[in-house]
């Protein structure tokens, strides 16, 4: 079941052996980008934009619609795209499997309003992480109240008069404020964690495995088997060294099908590329003597671009610009960055031991080259100094210490934004901006695995089928000759879209069953072949919690005691006294031979299509032998058909 | 050879045949038998072998050997020394007698040994009999000993060096069987050959209708190497007599041994004997054109163009063969086809072109790198095909590029596929713009040239460039700049390049602060040659001066990477002698100005790097040539500064340099050196501004000569060579004073001359203390410069590469070894 039509904030369910599990509760945020920004200062700008009226003048919109150069945005608090509600009922959910930060957002949203009652599986980094992103969230929207609400243009009479992009926005019904911090928490109390490797039994009939992914700290993808069907679930992976721990690729083999999500949004920008652009730009606009901003997420890549720009700074001669990081949760991000050192890369971790903080921003921090501050206000203000380079967030720019930023900066020519995060489109981002003199850089760094990796991937790892979202079956629409540029393997990959069901291609063969051990003592093996015992097992197959078990067979009914109540046990049906199977072949010549020793004389054989007819005319008795059937064929001389029995039975042989 | 080697050698020859006494280093070996090979030529071998009775008992002592006690060593060594004697035939008679040659090379010699097995041993037989064989009777001990059928199967020997010398030898014996023969009449039938050279030619026959693919290819290499190096008119009856059976490889599908048949073909073409228009082989070289597969042809291709001689059809087709992956490639992407006519007779080829272009990423690569590689060898040529198809090329150079960073967008399938395969594909980006840079040398219409500085700048400009992508964006983009075509009657830089420079200097900028250090290196690199060529044009100034870039190569002087440094070095080196070094609106600009010279100096001072010094050394050099402003303020200031920090540099290259700046110097205060050659024509004489007396005197004042003399004991030779000339041009150049004036105190020069003893023999911490002209003239003229000029000339091991120490240290080693072994007990 396909909840998110975003294939890199993915919310999928998975029914797998009567249990239902939601892969990952991506939230998508790209709807914000439909709404004014939230200035922490009034900013005189926004307030006087004028409201948006239809062609014919009607101005009923205006209170809700602004426009700005060209763009109409909603007025209101921002709101996000949630995952699909009515397509399953959530309530079902038996766990939440989430394989990195960036893709449990929504996470409130289901817990707290769907009746889900199960649990939520995470490494702990992912969730002290994501944590922080989602306060960081509600902190931004919380402390900018805006007491209107727009909910006329929703209306779908409306919607379509208006013009692109609120025209074509889609699933506007499903959209919805920002949860508060309440829910955030009794969402995360919901978590249990678990480590890489870790095997979780679900309902003993399915097991849960996360692996390392490479993508981000704690982030994983997630192995989901039974005993002879195993599913893999991948999700923002990364092959390339950054800090987080490498990605287990082995453990994928085998695979019945393997559901892929969370690639590259920018497939066609190498990442090393796009730093080297991101850091050239950057010391060009301080040595001009402008200011750069970097809208970013607390956690994540910014890490990178620390420890890029601590080995950059120096040879750029930028020892004495000052770098400020400024985010509710700024002080616990660089903070918890260095602690998690079991999750992180070989060459990190060995650092713990030296002892070294694993990430130099450490350095950075004490040498007073990077400041951070949960807000511009307060100590920022004291220290704040020009030439600068500011990350802060929200990468929409909607909502954030970056509003106050764009509005300050942004009419000068000599300060840049740089843009980092391939989250958001960077022009749909500054819309509500325009007209901005300052300098845009897009260098969207995303290291998630791109076309080329995953083909490489997938033949290394060989799965049956491949199931992922429809956008990777087709080349981007942007670029629609580049056919380099979407998962190409045999078989074809099966896709889905959002609102979707699909069934996965298993085939139901085998199942594991348990003997008990008076049971298993009790059997006779027989070798058939070298290497092969076969034994007749007569038991009562005994199913509970999705766990099979062969119990002994009661005992043959005692002969009547006195007693004439029965115990409720005794309802199991009696057995009968079991005959021996029997198997092996009847060789006729040899048959014949036995039947004269025993005095049979006048025996002729006959060749039919399936066998022989052994003749004993004296007897007016026919044998008729055939693969699978012996008859014996004689007229009320149960004497005689006992005695042909046992010769026949001399040469089967009995379990 | 000397008394003292004769002396030597029969211990060394006891040594060498001693199981016990391994000799430890290959290197030795070799050395002895190359210094036997200058005896040999010098002499007569026999001669030698007579006066040293112990080479003889070597020789039979290896073959007396217990076979698990030959060395495979000495038994490889052993044969070569062999064959180097037996080459004259006096002294193969004298071996011959004592059945030593049949020993070594017959049948029931090291050929049936265990040693065998080593490949060295396998190489030094054929070696000994390649020497050998070098007269008659050599050539019958050959065909006699059986060792021809053993070079027949050393062919296939699964030791390449072996293979190789094997196919080598028989060409060489088919060769010098033939020479006799060939004197006589011009061109015998095969059938009336030698029976050596008829056996070698009928293997060569059996091999090449042999079904495996192996054998095929041993008897086109031994033909290949026979056609390139013997041009004798028998060569034309051999290949008459092969050529059928080489023609009908050509029938098998898939051609076996392709590419040793291109091999073959060509070198039967370059062979002076075909001159003369040989129909036969110019049909089978258009057949083979045309089935080979594209990869394959290629060479075949390019061979054919570089002929000398070659019908003008062949080489169409050959040509059209070489165009086709690029015309493929136009045809896909829905380009024009070029030029019509060219490409008429190519139809046939196309689609097993396309295939391959399309069947693979890493064929499509190859293929592509291929002809872009073998374009780019031809354009230089004289035998570059006319009409040179300019146009086509580039536009297929362009979408090359377009497709590689994806910013083509063909509408049919073929072309989709080709982004797909090509895309983000640096190899093929590189070979694209290497042949673009070449490109610029031709003459194309100036209109195509924007759509060139287009791609050019978005190669430039993108962040998806990898450093070694831009190295070559660089310099293709410096060929075009500097060669692009102007308009008749342009002048200046031509209508195109100040709208690009405009464009091309905000790239360079955001390039000079790439965190990766070879961008920068590469940008730097990039600017210096342009300032170089266009630093007077007044279009360039103005986009550089208005640019960052002269601010931001400043401030790459103290880039934490030593290359870096050298490079933006010597990019402000030129940019300052063409008074480019910073924007002359912008604040700081006379500090900039006064304090290069000082950045520099302090650079040659403390870089911890030999190269940025190097670089400020050279760049000062320039400076003094050229007379910059800054050093002409005072010269003699900046001269003895410079020299101060050079003379203690470690780097013998920074040191080297301050010898090259003093020579400057001197010649434009004592004037030039006196030409060499009397023929050579005489610059005009630069009379020195001031008396001689004076000029001297300035020059003890600046301690010239003290850098001068410690230099010519320097321990690094070209040091010591350039000091050595220097001295001596200052001799000849204060020749007219020597009657000046004696120096008034003898004692002074005694003082300086065992200064200076002391100084040869190492001991450098004395000064030389203040010098007074006089004295330094005095100690100039008592020194022996010629023949220390002399003995700087000989390579510093020309002691020990004598025989004598050769034969002393292979002993010596021995005598240590057997010291080793002593302790061990």
């Amino acid at each position: 079941y396909c909840l998110s039509g975003h294939p890199t904030l993915p919310c999928n369910i998975l029914k797998f052996k009567s249990t239902t599990i939601m892969l990952d509760c991506g939230l998508d945020m790209t709807s914000a980008l439909n709404f004014l920004p939230l200035p922490l200062v009034q900013s005189p700008r926004l307030c006087n934009l004028p409201g948006w009226s239809l062609k014919d003048g009607n101005a009923f919109l205006d209170k809700e619609l602004k426009e700005c150069s060209g763009h109409v945005f909603v007025d209101s608090v921002p709101e996000f795209c949630l995952p699909e509600t009515e397509l399953i009922d959530l309530s079902t959910v038996d766990v939440i499997l989430i394989s990195n930060y960036h893709c449990m957002m929504a996470l409130p949203y289901i817990t707290e309003h769907t009746g889900f009652t199960g649990t939520v599986y995470a490494t702990e980094p992912t969730v002290q992480i994501g944590r922080l992103l989602m306060e960081e969230l509600v902190n931004f929207i919380e402390r900018v109240p805006k007491a209107q609400s727009a909910p006329l243009w929703k209306n779908k009479d409306i919607q379509r008069l208006l013009p692109s992009p609120l025209k074509d926005a889609v699933e506007v019904s499903t959209w919805r404020r920002c949860y508060s911090m309440q829910e955030v928490n009794s969402a995360l109390s919901k978590i249990q964690l678990v480590g890489y490797s870790q095997k979780i039994e679900l309902f003993g009939v399915v097991q849960v495995t996360p692996l390392s992914s490479g993508y981000a700290l704690g982030s994983s993808n997630w192995i989901i088997q039974s005993h002879y069907e195993k599913v893999s679930y991948v999700s923002g992976s990364s092959l390339l060294t950054t800090h987080p721990q490498p990605m287990d690729q082995a453990s994928l083999k085998n695979s019945d099908v393997l559901i892929l999500t969370g690639l590259t949004q920018i497939p066609t920008a190498n990442p090393d590329g796009m730093v080297g652009e991101f850091c050239s730009n950057l010391a060009l606009t301080v040595r001009n003597g402008g200011n750069v901003l970097v809208p970013c997420y607390p956690s994540g890549v910014i890490y990178d671009l620390l420890e890029c720009l601590y080995q950059y700074i120096d040879s750029a001669g930028l020892s004495s610009i000052p770098f400020y990081f400024i985010s509710p949760v700024a002080n616990s991000s660089l903070e918890f960055s260095q602690i998690f050192a079991e999750w992180l890369c070989h060459n990190k971790q060995s650092k713990v031991y030296l002892p070294e903080p694993p990430f130099p921003h450490a350095e950075l921090i004490q040498t007073n080259k990077l400041k951070h501050y949960p807000s511009i206000h307060g100590d920022f203000s004291n220290d704040f100094r020009q030439p600068c380079v500011v990350f802060t967030g929200h990468p929409s720019l909607r909502f954030g210490d970056v509003v106050h930023f764009m509005e300050l900066w942004g009419k000068s020519s000599l300060n840049t934004v740089i843009f980092t995060e391939p989250d958001f489109s960077y022009l749909e981002a500054l819309a509500p901006y325009q007209p901005l003199a300052m300098k845009c850089i897009y260098c969207p760094i995303d290291t998630r695995l791109n076309f080329i990796q995953v083909s490489k991937l997938l033949k290394e790892v060989q799965p049956l089928h491949v199931v992922c979202p429809e956008q990777y079956t087709q080349p981007p629409p942007a670029q629609s000759h580049r056919m380099d540029l979407m998962i190409d393997c045999q078989p074809p990959p099966m896709s889905y879209r959002r609102a979707e069901v699909l069934a996965l291609p298993f085939k139901r063969r085998y199942e594991k069953i348990e003997i008990m051990p008076e049971l298993a003592d009790s059997l006779v093996p027989m070798e058939i072949k070298p290497g092969i015992s076969l034994a007749t097992v007569s038991a009562v197959l005994h199913t509970k919690d999705n766990k099979h078990m062969l119990q002994p067979p009661p005992r043959p009914v005692q002969p009547a005691s006195g007693k004439k109540r029965k115990r409720v046990s005794d309802d199991v049906p009696d057995c009968k006294v079991l005959k021996p199977l029997l198997s092996g072949s009847i060789p006729v010549e040899h048959f014949v031979q036995t039947l004269e020793k025993h005095g049979f004389s006048d025996i002729k054989v006959e060749d039919t299509a399936k066998g022989h007819i052994v003749l004993l005319q004296e007897a007016e008795t026919l044998i008729q032998i055939e693969e699978d059937s012996t008859h014996i064929i004689c007229d009320n001389d149960e004497m005689l058909r006992v005695r042909l029995r046992d010769l026949v039975l001399k040469f089967l042989q009995k379990f | 050879m000397d008394p003292e080697c004769s002396r030597l050698l029969p211990a060394l020859c006891a040594v060498l045949v001693d199981p016990r006494q391994a000799v430890a280093d290959d290197t030795c070996l070799e050395k002895l038998l190359d210094w036997f090979r200058t005896v040999t030529e010098a002499g007569s071998s026999l001669l030698l072998l007579q006066e040293n009775p112990c080479l003889v008992d070597l020789l039979s002592h290896v073959l007396d050997l217990k076979p698990q006690d030959v060395s495979p060593r000495v038994l490889s060594f052993s044969l070569r020394l062999a064959g180097t004697f037996a080459a004259q035939e006096d002294c193969f008679e004298y071996l011959q007698q004592g059945k030593l040659l049949l020993g070594l090379f017959g049948e029931a010699g090291p050929l049936s040994w265990a040693v065998w097995s080593v490949p060295t041993v396998r190489s030094g037989w054929i070696q000994g009999l390649k020497s050998l064989v070098q007269h008659p009777s050599g050539l019958h001990f050959l065909g006699d000993s059986g060792a021809v059928d053993a070079l027949f199967s050393l062919q296939g020997d699964s030791s390449l060096f072996v293979a190789s010398a094997a196919s080598q030898l028989l060409v060489h014996v088919l060769a010098l069987s033939m020479q006799g023969k060939a004197k006589g009449s011009p061109s015998p039938k095969g059938n009336a050959w030698p029976a050596c050279a008829q056996k070698i030619v009928a293997h060569v026959e059996a091999s090449l209708c042999s079904a495996a693919v192996l054998q095929v290819t041993q008897a086109l290499n031994v033909l290949t190497t026979t056609f390139g190096r013997c041009h004798s008119p028998w060569t034309e009856v051999l290949w008459g007599q092969l050529s059928p059976l080489v023609a009908h490889l050509l029938e098998s599908d898939p051609i076996p041994a392709a590419h040793s048949l291109v091999d073959l073909l060509l070198s039967v073409a370059r062979s002076p004997v075909f001159a003369s228009a040989d129909c036969a082989l110019w049909e089978t070289m258009a057949r083979m054109l045309s089935c080979l597969s594209p990869t394959q042809a290629g060479p075949l291709a390019l061979g054919t163009l570089k002929l000398q001689h070659c019908p003008q059809a062949l080489r169409s087709q050959a040509f059209a063969v070489l165009l086709q992956p690029l015309v493929c490639i136009l045809r896909a992407t829905a380009q024009a086809p070029g030029p019509p006519g060219l490409l008429d007779e190519t139809v046939e080829g196309d689609s097993m072109t396309v295939d391959t272009l399309l069947s693979s990423k890493s064929a499509c690569v190859g293929l592509l790198c291929q002809t872009l590689a073998h374009l780019e060898e031809l354009q230089p040529l004289p035998q570059c095909p006319l009409p040179w198809p300019q146009t086509l090329l580039m536009e297929a150079v362009v979408i090359i590029l377009r497709l590689c960073d994806g910013s083509a967008a063909p509408s049919s399938s073929e072309g989709r596929r080709l982004c797909g395969a090509l895309a983000g594909c640096v190899r093929v980006q590189r070979a694209a713009l290497g042949f673009l840079g070449m490109l610029s040398q031709g003459t194309s219409s100036w209109e195509l040239v924007p759509q060139v500085f287009a791609i050019l700048l978005e190669t430039l400009e993108s962040p998806a460039s990898s450093p070694t992508v831009l190295k070559k964006a660089f310099q293709a983009t410096l060929h075009w700049l500097l060669d692009t075509p102007k308009p008749p009657g342009c002048l200046g830089l031509g209508p195109h390049a100040p709208l690009f420079l405009r464009e091309l200097f905000p790239v360079l900028q955001k390039r000079l602060c790439s965190p990766c250090w070879e961008v920068r290196d590469s940008a730097l690199e990039f600017l210096t040659h342009l300032s170089a060529c266009w630093g007077g044009e007044a279009d360039f100034r103005e986009a550089l001066l208005a640019s960052e870039v002269p601010k931001l190569t400043w401030q790459l002087l103290r880039d934490p990477e030593s290359y870096v440094r050298a490079s933006a070095v010597t990019t402000m080196g030129q940019l300052s002698s063409q008074g480019l070094q910073a924007a002359s609106n912008s604040p700081g600009h006379s500090e900039v100005q006064q304090g290069l010279v000082g950045e520099l100096l302090h650079i040659l001072s403390v870089d911890s790097e030999g190269f940025p010094r190097r670089a400020v050394a050279r760049v000062f050099t320039e400076w003094l040539r050229n007379s910059h402003a800054d050093v002409a303020r005072d010269t003699e200031w900046f001269v003895a500064t410079v020299l101060q920090m050079v003379s203690q540099d470690l780097d013998w290259e920074v040191r080297a340099q301050g010898l090259e700046l003093v020579q400057v110097f001197l010649a434009q205060t004592l004037g030039q050196p006196n030409p060499p050659c009397p023929y050579a024509v005489a610059l005009p004489k630069v009379t020195p501004p001031s008396p001689l007396p004076e000029v001297l005197q300035t020059l003890c004042q600046m301690q010239i000569f003290d850098f001068a003399f410690r230099a010519l004991f320097d321990c690094d030779r070209p040091v010591a060579q350039k000091a050595c000339d220097l001295l001596l041009f200052l001799r000849d150049k204060t020749a007219p004073c020597s009657g000046l004036q004696e120096p008034g105190n003898s004692s002074d020069v005694a003082s300086v001359e065992a200064t200076l003893e002391r100084w040869q023999a190492g001991e450098q911490g004395q000064p030389l203390g203040s010098l007074e002209p006089e004295v330094v003239l005095a100690a100039l003229r008592s020194m022996d410069l010629e023949g220390l000029q002399g003995r700087l000339a000989e390579s510093s091991d020309h002691v020990e590469k004598s025989p004598q120490s050769l034969l002393q240290d292979m002993l010596a080693t021995v005598a240590v070894l057997e010291e080793n072994v002593a302790d061990c007990y």
